[in-house]
């Protein structure tokens, strides 16, 4: 189990190192990242050279410096005639997928990979979260202190009555102790009443929730070294998640596609939180086994058997989610629901996933409104006439899903 | 003088304890804590102790089972992905449903790699894109857990696994060639596919003296040779309903059974559409001895003796100037029908139709020539293509079985039929088939007839196969498989192939000769893409017709005699004939006509009923009550043919006096009794009885319709029926009017609607009813409005619809014995009401459904609000909210809602609380059927399991709407969301259905509601200010009489009074 201090301060690292990479970067080129990271990540990286070479002076190292926007589009033809193509691919052994983009979209993506910097490490800062959990636990203390404070005043000036009342004269009953005090054994048991039902409400409402969920896989599986260090798109192993309601986990072949080249794990030592230290090496050769390769013949020379992953994050069957919806249509990042995932040795539940979580989510979130003057957004809200008036005539700023029914019952259960 | 609407005795008579049912919606007294109910708690039998006893028990058994131990789950991802594969995704593979001979173009909805649900092919020009009840519920044949999971071989009394296809080639290719020469039998129903004629051609080729007989259950054999006497062709014509502006239907009910009901349907329809700037449609006239679905559309219904049918042909045809001499007939009713008739058959020479449901060759003889009298053929009879979806000829089978008795038959190849249960004389077949010596069965379950055989190589379901059909000459329509095999089963076109010594399989050879016919390749795979390969047109042509057997045939017509009481032998439009009795959405589907589930029986009018039983259901309320309010019925024993069956009555009106009525499919049996469960299964095991041995068989062909002695037992038995449930309580909920006042004047048909909501909306001193005549706030619907329009013209009430939300939205079945109990679950009934004349009613069907009131009674009232509003306008019902206070369904004025009582789909968090129900006579064995893990394939994943406790209702399929916004959404398109598809309107053949957004005013149902049909458009029970978003449009019947909701000198002086009573 991760502990609740420790994601939260990934969640501050992560967003310290956005904010970084945000000024570091001009408009344009973040275009360049995201069509990078959709297109090019898999095979090539802006500093290194992986399956394909690494991007950053690409046009320095071409004949000419059209010629990598020419390329792109021209895989094929160009593996026929051009010699410095031909040259390419007798160093590198793959050929490259041709795509279909634009000029300015190619010339993004070089530009970014340009002006790309080693990512410093992520700054940790102590200092900071320290004092944010500090907070609470002065609040603590503070309220302790006033408590105990309270109880010795209130001791104090029953002593002090005591003592006035004898030098006046006045017969009292022997004290009560302040533990056999009905007021103050009152007041504790209405404390006690209140936490407790509090917590066991808020237990009952917890039961089934299962954030920080880390359970051991058949193969550890890291999609830090997959996501983070190598950048490898979301979507290229979980392509559901934009076509389907399922995200999918990716099927074998999936993981083949790359682990065919990549028989060893030479990155930094993956440390578990035991201490003890993974064998890269050893759990590639675990997909093997479910695949049935064979890395020295390069065949596969077996029947394969499908791994049995562990599911992590599971939805009560009366609730329809569905990954296309969020991913291709609200546009929202992994990260928004699995958390730092790039940054996650194996993964964890990051949210709970209830329905409160899902709700304020769509009570924030806008939607991408349809803009009859510009012509931009979602024409698919172009049949909310009555937004579109209220806009205009600036009784409305924005759209949120809850405005368009996001927090109505029948849209997740049916 | 209101017009009434009623659908049962005691709403006709409006009777005490029929007031008092309706009351009670929800039949509590029946549960099984009844002792705790009416009387004060410490008289019941279940005392505090118990009440605290129980309260313990559940308190703890709820700690259990919310446990904090949260199960390990796993999620198992392909090795190698297919390409076309997403999970979570659904395909669509065109493909063609076959039953028997019956085909039908579908695509095949498959999620994940299971066929989950079936639509119509809408590019098919025969059925654009209809289906039946029967197609829709097929899919569950596919998850029968009754199919048999390998080849067998029998050994003593018991069969044996062949464990390899090889070697049961080699046992079956060993016995084959010891017969010594005896011919070989190949016994099928119909078989229409090109590919699968070959096959057996090739085998017949092999085996000489061999022969294929085709036999059909329920026999057409003299509508068949009647054509080749008429015509020179031994076939059935194609007809061409939409054609036809007149159409005359001697007792054949082509909308519900008659050969090709699906195409029928829409072709029907297509002139009983109105358009409203231009109103007509066909006339509807229906010569029946019962009251069939296609009766009950009619225009104008006559009834006669089943004997007299030939009686009313000839009289038909003397009229329609006919060289015959037509036998007297005494009603005046009838001669006054086949006077209407032959009057608008001569005036639409050239564009008139009759038909004729009867298997007696002279009959159909007549039938022709007065087709031929009336210019049907070349028009509408088309002998150029041939309808072929029944071939089989009666005398063959005859034969055959004489000839299997004799010993002179060496093999017997059986598929696709049970001749065990549909034969008339079943014994004398079961004698044959001992002494043949080789016998074989394709069939997929060990039915009547397999357990008989000594071979069973059970077949794929068609879901599983490659395969093709020509249900009308021209018209292709292919299979391709959705499933990889569930058991170890070989298309039994393989098994011929292997047997006549050709190596390849069928699945090769099907390839092989349609690529060769579609010219390449590319041509087959666009073909298997589309479904169907059809002409350009129907090739519709005419044929020389013969008249020189029609005096012969007349003669021996004339001779016909009747008896006091006769029996008039039919299908249902869900069981059919009989090889659907294992599908429980079949059995629990009610008849659209009686309403009855899960049985047969025998129905009567109300004066036979009279006569037999003592029973006066219109006059004596007393005795209507008795009869009506109680699930036992009292039974009758039928003696026709030389055999004698018990059977319940229904009592129902619309049958001629003389007539009992039975249907046939039901009664499955295997040979040891107690077996029929396990063998033929769960759901057939004990419905109703079979009926297939009162069937004659008079020397050409089997007569569905006999002289019968009718007996009373002084016996009970029980009949589930639904049509007292939910009543509308007399309201009126339906407007109907006549074409000709239609067209005089559009405004007369919702005149009483109309004036009542003007009536409304002036005593709120308002304009608009919507937002003046009521307190409620007018909440707009700023995105998508969604609304419904059904169309109660061109409604048949086939029942498609009903089945097709069963699959989609995995409708619970609950049982004979809690459908008797008011339980069942449908989330869309279809409604019957009669009216008019009390002896020959007419009929109205009235789909029902959750209408999505926008001003719902049952929002108000749900204490947890499990059951709100959303801004589309859909009434939605949250199951995990809702905590069974059923307020809501005791405030639904249109009876929609439904509860489950107890857990029919084992969704229960206790598992196992099934088996003491069954145990304690709560709740059917069938129930279990649908909860065995491989019949759970068929569900749908996008919809929620309800469990015990909870409402559910209609949702208009809110998990297609939220796709296909999801797919507007990805597409950047509004329009997508204009016309969606709901699963009832898709499965209607006549496109009765109209769903979509109604605030964009492109949309289809906005559409019909302001501008193409607003003078039928009305809301049922408008008056009550519920705001449904489903529509309705009114009926018209092509007829002179008056069958209009009021008569004329009505609403000037009562209507203010009604209009008064109502708001009070």
């Amino acid at each position: 189990m991760i502990r609740d201090t420790k994601s939260f301060n990934n969640i501050l690292a992560s967003l310290l190192f956005i904010a970084l990479f945000s000024f570091t970067n001009t408009v344009f080129a973040a275009d360049g990242e995201a069509l990078f990271k959709a297109n090019c990540s898999n095979c090539h990286k802006p500093l290194e050279d992986y399956t394909g070479p690494k991007l950053q002076g690409a046009r320095k190292r071409a004949p000419n410096p059209d010629w990598s926007v020419k390329w792109v589009n021209n895989v094929n033809s160009m593996l026929e005639t051009d010699a410095y193509a031909k040259s390419l691919l007798a160093k590198y052994g793959s050929r490259m997928t041709q795509f279909n983009l634009k000029e300015d979209e190619i010339v993004a993506i070089l530009d970014y990979a340009d002006a790309y910097k080693a990512p410093a490490a992520p700054v940790t800062a102590p200092g900071e979260t320290q004092s944010k959990d500090d907070n609470s636990l002065l609040f603590g203390i503070l309220t302790l202190i006033l408590a105990i404070i309270a109880l010795i005043l209130l001791q104090v000036n029953s002593s002090l009555r005591k003592l006035s009342d004898e030098k006046e004269g006045i017969r009292r009953g022997e004290p009560v102790p302040f533990y056999r005090n009905k007021t103050y054994l009152m007041i504790g048991i209405l404390v006690l009443f209140t936490l407790g039902g509090y917590m066991t409400i808020n237990a009952a409402m917890g039961l089934g929730r299962m954030n920080g969920y880390q359970p051991e896989q058949p193969i550890y599986y890291s999609h830090k070294v997959h996501a983070g260090t190598n950048q490898i798109s979301c979507l290229y192993c979980h392509g559901g998640a934009q076509d389907s309601k399922h995200a999918n986990v990716p099927s074998v072949n999936v993981c083949m596609n790359c682990h065919m080249a990549i028989k060893e794990y030479k990155g930094d030592p993956i440390i578990k939180e035991n201490g003890m230290q993974v064998n890269g090496t050893a759990e590639i050769q675990k997909l093997y086994n479910y695949a049935g390769w064979n890395p020295d013949t390069k065949k596969y020379d077996r029947p394969g058997k499908p791994i049995e992953w562990v599911k992590i994050h599971s939805l009560p069957d009366h609730v329809y989610f569905n990954h296309s919806q969020h991913v291709k249509v609200g546009k929202q990042n992994c990260q928004t629901c699995h958390g730092n995932i790039q940054e996650m040795p194996e993964v964890y539940q990051f949210s709970d996933l209830s329905m409160g979580w899902c709700v304020n989510c769509h009570r924030e979130t806008k939607v991408d409104f349809y803009n009859k003057g510009t012509g931009e957004g979602n024409k698919f809200y172009s049949i909310y006439e009555k937004f579109h008036n209220d806009i205009q005539s600036g009784k409305l700023d924005s759209v949120t899903v809850e405005k368009i029914g996001g927090t109505e019952c029948q849209k997740c259960h049916y | 003088m209101e017009k009434k609407y009623w659908q049962s005795f005691g709403e006709l008579n409006k009777s005490e304890a029929f007031q008092e049912s309706a009351e009670n919606e929800f039949q509590e007294d029946l549960l099984p804590l009844e002792d705790l109910d009416g009387k004060g708690l410490l008289d019941a039998k279940s005392p505090r102790r118990d009440f605290l006893k129980y309260l313990g028990f559940s308190t703890a058994a709820a700690t259990l089972a919310a446990s904090c131990e949260m199960p390990v789950r796993h999620v198992v991802p392909y090795l190698q992905r297919p390409d076309d594969v997403v999970p979570g995704v659904s395909n669509f593979y065109a493909s063609t449903y076959v039953n028997e001979g019956e085909a039908v173009p579908v695509l095949v909805k498959q999620r994940d790699g299971r066929p989950i649900k079936l639509e119509g092919n809408e590019s098919s020009t025969l059925t654009y894109g209809g289906t039946s009840a029967q197609l829709q519920a097929s899919i569950l044949g596919l998850y029968d857990t009754t199919r048999l999971r390998y080849p067998m071989q029998k050994v003593g009394n018991d069969f044996k696994e062949v464990t390899t296809f090889a070697a049961f080639d080699k046992l079956v290719g060993d016995a084959l060639n010891g017969l010594g020469g005896k011919p070989i039998v190949l016994l099928t129903s119909t078989i229409n596919s090109p590919s699968t004629l070959q096959v057996i051609a090739e085998f017949l080729a092999k085996y000489p003296g061999s022969r294929h007989v085709q036999y059909d259950a329920v026999s057409y054999s003299g509508l068949i040779l009647a054509n080749e006497a008429s015509y020179g062709k031994r076939a059935i014509p194609s007809y061409h309903f939409e054609k036809a502006k007149v159409i005359v239907s001697l007792g054949a009910d082509f909308l519900g059974t008659w050969l090709n009901p699906v195409v029928f349907s829409a072709q029907y329809a297509t002139n009983r559409r109105i358009v409203e700037n231009k109103p007509t449609m066909s006339q509807h006239i229906q010569f029946e001895s019962s009251l069939s679905l296609t009766g009950s559309n009619a225009d104008d219904r006559f009834m006669h003796k089943p004997s007299e049918k030939a009686a009313v042909a000839l009289a038909l045809m003397a009229k329609l100037g006919g060289a015959v001499t037509a036998p007297a007939i005494t009603d005046a009713a009838l001669n006054k029908g086949i006077e209407k008739a032959a009057a608008a058959l001569s005036a639409n020479k050239g564009a008139a139709l009759v038909v004729c449901g009867s298997n007696d060759v002279n009959l159909q003889v007549i039938v022709s020539a007065i087709n031929e009298a009336i210019g049907a053929n070349g028009t509408t009879v088309d002998l150029a293509s041939t309808c072929n979806t029944k071939a089989g000829v009666d005398a063959d089978m005859v034969r055959l079985v004489e000839e299997m008795n004799a010993g002179a038959i060496g093999g017997l190849f059986i598929h696709a039929a049970n001749p065990v249960y549909t034969y008339h004389n079943a014994k004398r077949f079961v004698d044959g088939l001992s002494k043949v010596p080789l016998s074989v069965s394709f069939n997929a379950t060990l039915d009547e007839t397999a357990e008989l055989c000594k071979y069973n190589i059970p077949t794929h379901h068609w879901l599983e196969s490659w395969g093709d059909a020509e249900p009308v000459t021209g018209f292709i329509s292919f299979q391709q498989p959705t499933i990889n095999p569930l058991f170890k089963t070989r298309p039994f076109q393989t098994t011929l192939l292997k047997l006549a010594g050709n190596p390849s399989d069928y699945d090769t050879y099907f390839k092989a000769y349609w690529v060769a016919k579609a010219g390449s390749e590319d041509a087959y795979n666009t073909a298997l893409q589309n479904g169907i390969i059809e002409p350009a047109a129907f090739a519709t042509g005419g044929a020389g017709f013969n008249g020189a057997g029609v005096a012969a045939s007349a003669g021996k017509l004339a001779g016909a005699k009747g008896g006091t009481y006769e029996l008039v032998i039919y299908q249902k439009v869900s069981i059919g004939n009989g090889n659907y009795a294992n599908n429980p959405w079949l059995q629990e589907l009610p008849d659209p006509v009686t309403k009855v589930t899960w049985d047969n029986y025998a129905m009567m009018s109300p004066a036979l009923a009279k006569t037999i039983l003592d029973i006066d259901v219109q006059g004596n309320q007393r005795q209507g009550d008795s009869y009506e309010v109680h699930p036992e019925k009292p039974t009758i024993t039928i003696t026709a043919n030389g055999k004698t069956i018990e059977l319940p009555v229904l009592i129902i009106p619309g049958l001629h006096p003389s007539t009992v009525a039975v249907a046939v499919g039901y009664g499955r049996q295997s040979a040891d009794k107690t077996k029929t469960a396990e063998h033929i299964g769960r759901s057939a095991n004990g419905a109703g009885q079979n009926v297939y041995p009162l069937v004659g068989f008079d020397g050409t062909s089997f007569r569905y319709s006999a002289v019968a002695e009718i007996k009373k037992t002084g016996n009970t038995y029980a009949l589930a029926q639904t049509q007292v449930h939910g009543s509308s309580e007399s309201r009126p909920v339906i407007y109907e009017g006549s074409l000709a006042k239609f067209v005089s004047d559009p405004e007369h048909v919702l005149e009483e609607a109309t004036h009542e909501r003007n009536l409304l909306t002036a005593a709120a001193g308002g304009k608009d009813y919507v937002k003046d005549a009521t307190l409620y706030p007018d909440y707009i619907k700023p995105g998508i409005k969604w609304g419904m329009s059904i169309d109660l013209n061109t409604c048949t009430g086939c029942s498609a619809c009903v089945v097709a939300c069963t699959a989609e939205n995995n409708v619970a079945v609950v049982g004979k014995i809690q459908v008797a109990k008011y339980h069942e679950m449908h989330w869309l009934r279809i409604d019957r009401y009669f009216t008019g004349d009390h002896d020959n009613p007419d009929v109205v069907f009235q789909p029902m459904l959750c209408q999505h009131c926008d001003n719902a009674p049952c929002e108000n009232v749900c204490p947890v609000a499990a059951t709100n509003h959303n801004s589309e306008g859909i009434n939605q019902m949250i199951y995990n909210r809702c905590i069974g206070t059923r307020y809501c369904g005791n405030n639904c004025p249109f009876k929609v809602r439904r509860f489950n009582w107890l857990d029919y789909t084992g969704a229960d968090s206790f598992g196992d609380n099934q088996q003491p129900m069954i145990d304690g006579g709560y709740m059917n064995e069938s129930v279990l059927q649908m909860n065995d893990e491989l019949t759970r394939m068929v569900l749908n994943p996008d919809v929620t399991v309800r469990s015990r406790g909870v409402i559910e209702k209609c949702s208009f399929c809110v998990q297609r709407l939220q796709e296909a916004k999801l797919v507007a959404k990805k597409a950047n398109d509004a329009a997508v969301v204009r016309n969606v598809k709901t699963a009832c309107m898709q499965a209607c053949p006549t496109h009765a259905i109209s769903f979509g957004n109604v605030n964009d005013h492109e949309s289809e149902v906005y559409k019909i509601r302001n501008v193409e049909q607003k003078h039928r458009n009305f809301y049922v029970l408008e008056q009550l200010h519920v705001l449904p978003n489903v529509s309705y449009l009114a009926k018209l019947k092509n007829t002179d009489r008056d069958v209009t909701n009021m008569k004329e000198e009505h609403h000037s002086e009562e209507a203010p009074k009604t209009a008064e009573k109502t708001h009070a």
